[in-house]
């Protein structure tokens, strides 16, 4: 796809160094490499796809980065500068937010209540401040969403593609720079996909960087700029979705073959 | 999935056809309209007013049936009082439940601290303080309150830390509790109580006789005004879409009618003659030809009901930790997520419930003027009645204060009304038996359809 060439052509000319590097990473459960050497970058205002089979390892990478499990071996380096993610709040700190496939959101409450949840705003008598947290749910909403008007309805009213809206805002709110989704279309009907669609290249214009993963290609090439793919735990090869055709990343997640538009990794298939 | 959505303000709009919940079915589509628009302007709660009216359908049932003995000042009055008890503790039961939690050990944990405020004014204090201290019934309460803390702090930490259900949890308490109260004083009934704590039991002495009555209530009207202008203040300030000022009108009208209506009515019923003639001979007033009519005014179990509820309210809505109760309730796992410390909110919840039960007893033993062995026993099922009655899922992440206490003034209207019809105990439950059940099966019909 090259409907955005200007962000898909030269993040490095603007951008010095990736948002997100991870060199090298490696970790295993009990003597099983999950990950092995896998190295990935990110470059602001870039969407990145991690593809691969359930157990490819590429869950597991990601949630080095999002703070959930410690690499054994490797480095992430988040703009240029070596970073230490030991648990989930080192991770926000660095500007890194999770959307989870669940999307965790608590569907008996309003879209503010859920932007807020567990970093509430309040008045200086201690109370909630209901009425301030609207008004800037409604402020960063009508940026991802203008269409979005529920905002005194729980969560639970709105459909599968105004809950992730609202999953995303919540990330967003807090001045996510880079954003991780997982599966992030995976239960929604298409014209909510399309939805979800028009937020990533919403927040792609906003320079936030974000890593879809997803076992299915469909899903997300349309989406990604550049695609991962993993298999048994090592990076088979990356590719400008430009570069490569679906059914050529079919190949690498399959069988492991990396075709001439995509760079191989250290997981690529021997040629014998 | 049972739990529903109860949109707790209706949208404001209604984009889809089905959400027009609020509309009777009338063939005259310009009136309905006016009565959906009405709804929609005043933003009131439709499933609550539902309840109102189910109220109000048996209490002029009632009326009816005993030949205008139900919608007397007297009875009335006395159904306040007698709702009191069990309201306090529904309060508590809506957060239990809303957090996906029972409690069946609130009746228990009542009768316990019940005996335990009992033996500190009518044994320990005294031999202390002298009789009649001033201080008696505030050390007695205290007592009370501190024992229920601790015995719901503990139910919490076995729940939330040590990972038992609520309802294996409670249930052992329901018979452990029980069992300590019969040891407090190996069975016997302890009274009389302090005079002075007796007060929270009501009666002529325990209420606020007319005067200050009116000076409640016109306080009262004085914060529904002022909570009207603030919420309408603070949505200016962010320009948000505002109700329509005769909304806000009708609201206060409605709220200020409802309140002095309320103190009409407790001061409309007078002290029984025997006590109004003895009180005139002590004072030295002389009898009047026509009777001395002294008002009873509200009677201070209700009023301590009613302070309860508007705290419980404010906690739920207004507080941090209620909106995390309700988070927890909605989705425990994106609660967890989002950093909030599920498992202290539990014991918080628990250690709350603990506190209410203990006031419940005050109120039920003051007003027995007496702690016994079977105090409480069955209000863990009414209480938890109470708060499904009043719209509280079990489920989980719905419900609301005001709706599981006007549950409590719903059975307990059921209950007394049947008493003035005379019919004997064991078909006054089935009754209410049955009741809870239409009334949880209505609930789901409206939720569905409110969907």
């Amino acid at each position: 796809m090259t409907d955005i060439p200007n962000t898909t052509q030269a993040p490095s000319a603007t951008h010095p160094h990736p948002l997100v590097e991870m060199k090298n990473i490696s970790i295993s459960f009990g003597g099983i490499h999950a990950v092995d050497d896998a190295s990935v970058d990110l470059y602001p205002g870039e969407v990145v796809a991690l593809l691969g089979h359930n157990g490819a390892g590429k869950s597991t990478l990601i949630k080095v980065l999002s703070g959930a499990y410690r690499r054994d071996e490797g480095d992430i380096l988040i703009n240029g500068e070596p970073a230490e993610i030991r648990n989930p709040r080192d991770a926000k700190k660095f500007g890194i937010e999770t959307i989870y496939q669940t999307l965790a959101v608590a569907d008996n409450v309003d879209a503010a209540a859920n932007l807020y949840l567990g970093r509430e705003l309040r008045t200086k008598w201690g109370t909630l401040d209901d009425v301030a947290m609207e008004a800037s749910t409604r402020e960063v909403m009508g940026r991802l969403n203008p269409n979005f008007r529920r905002f005194k309805e729980p969560v639970k009213a709105l459909s599968g593609g105004q809950r992730q809206s609202v999953a995303i805002a919540r990330a967003i709110l807090f001045d996510a720079r880079i954003l991780i989704m997982d599966e992030p279309t995976a239960a929604l009907g298409p014209q909510e996909t399309a939805q979800v669609g028009d937020l990533i290249k919403q927040l792609k214009r906003e320079g936030i960087g974000i890593f879809l993963i997803s076992h299915d290609i469909h899903d997300v090439f349309d989406l990604a700029d550049r695609v991962f793919v993993m298999k048994n735990g090592k990076v088979v090869g990356h590719a400008r979705t430009g570069d490569v055709t679906k059914d050529e990343v079919l190949g690498m997640i399959i069988l492991g073959k990396v075709p001439p538009g995509a760079v191989p990794g250290p997981g690529a298939m021997k040629v014998a | 999935m049972a739990d529903m959505t109860q949109p707790t303000t209706p949208p404001p709009h209604t984009s889809t056809g089905t959400s027009a919940s609020t509309s009777t079915p009338t063939t005259r589509a310009s009136d309905g309209n006016l009565v959906t628009r009405f709804f929609r302007a005043t933003e009131i709660d439709t499933r609550l007013l539902g309840m109102v009216g189910a109220l109000l359908i048996i209490w002029i049932g009632f009326h009816i049936l005993t030949g205008g003995l139900f919608l007397t000042p007297r009875n009335l009055w006395f159904l306040s009082v007698q709702t009191a008890s069990v309201a306090v503790m529904a309060t508590g039961m809506v957060l239990v439940i809303v957090t996906r939690n029972i409690d069946l050990s609130v009746g228990s944990i009542l009768g316990f601290t019940g005996m335990i405020m009992g033996v500190l004014q009518a044994q320990l204090l005294p031999a202390w303080l002298g009789f009649d201290h001033p201080a008696t019934w505030i050390l007695a309460l205290a007592g009370g309150v501190i024992v229920g803390g601790l015995i719901g702090t503990l139910h919490g930490v076995i729940i939330a830390f040590l990972n038992v259900p609520s309802f294996i949890v409670t249930l052992g308490g329901l018979l452990v509790w029980r069992g300590a109260t019969w040891y407090v004083t190996s069975g016997q009934t302890v009274a009389p109580m302090d005079a002075n704590f007796r007060l929270m039991g009501g009666g002529t002495e325990g209420s606020i006789g007319a005067t200050w009555s009116w000076v409640v209530g016109v306080i009262a009207c004085l914060a529904i005004i002022a909570a009207i202008i603030n919420a309408r203040h603070q949505r200016k300030r962010f320009h948000f879409p505002r109700r329509p000022l005769w909304a806000e009108y009708v609201l206060a009208a409605l709220g200020c009618a409802i309140v002095l209506g309320v103190v009409s009515i407790a001061n409309h019923y007078y002290w029984p003659v025997n006590i109004a003639r003895r009180y005139a001979e002590a004072n030295g007033i002389a009898w009047p030809e026509t009777g001395l009519l002294i008002p009873h005014g509200i009677a201070i179990p209700v009023l301590i009901a009613v302070g309860v509820g508007i705290v419980m309210t404010f906690i739920a809505t207004r507080l941090r930790f209620g909106r995390y109760v309700f988070a927890i309730g909605g989705n425990p796992e994106a609660a967890e997520l989002a950093g909030i410390k599920t498992r202290w909110v539990t014991v918080k919840i628990f250690m709350l419930m603990g506190v209410l039960c203990a006031i419940a007893a005050a109120i039920s033993t003051a007003r027995l003027n007496a702690a016994t062995n079977a105090q409480g026993e069955l209000d863990e099922l009414y209480t938890i009645a109470a708060a499904v009655i009043g719209g509280t899922s079990l489920s989980g992440g719905i419900g609301t204060i005001a709706g599981a206490m006007l549950g409590a003034l719903l059975m307990q209207s059921l209950q007394s009304g049947m008493v003035l019809l005379g019919i004997d105990t064991p078909f006054q439950r089935v009754v209410v038996g049955m009741v809870l059940v239409i009334a949880v099966w209505l609930d789901t019909v409206y939720r569905a359809r409110a969907k």
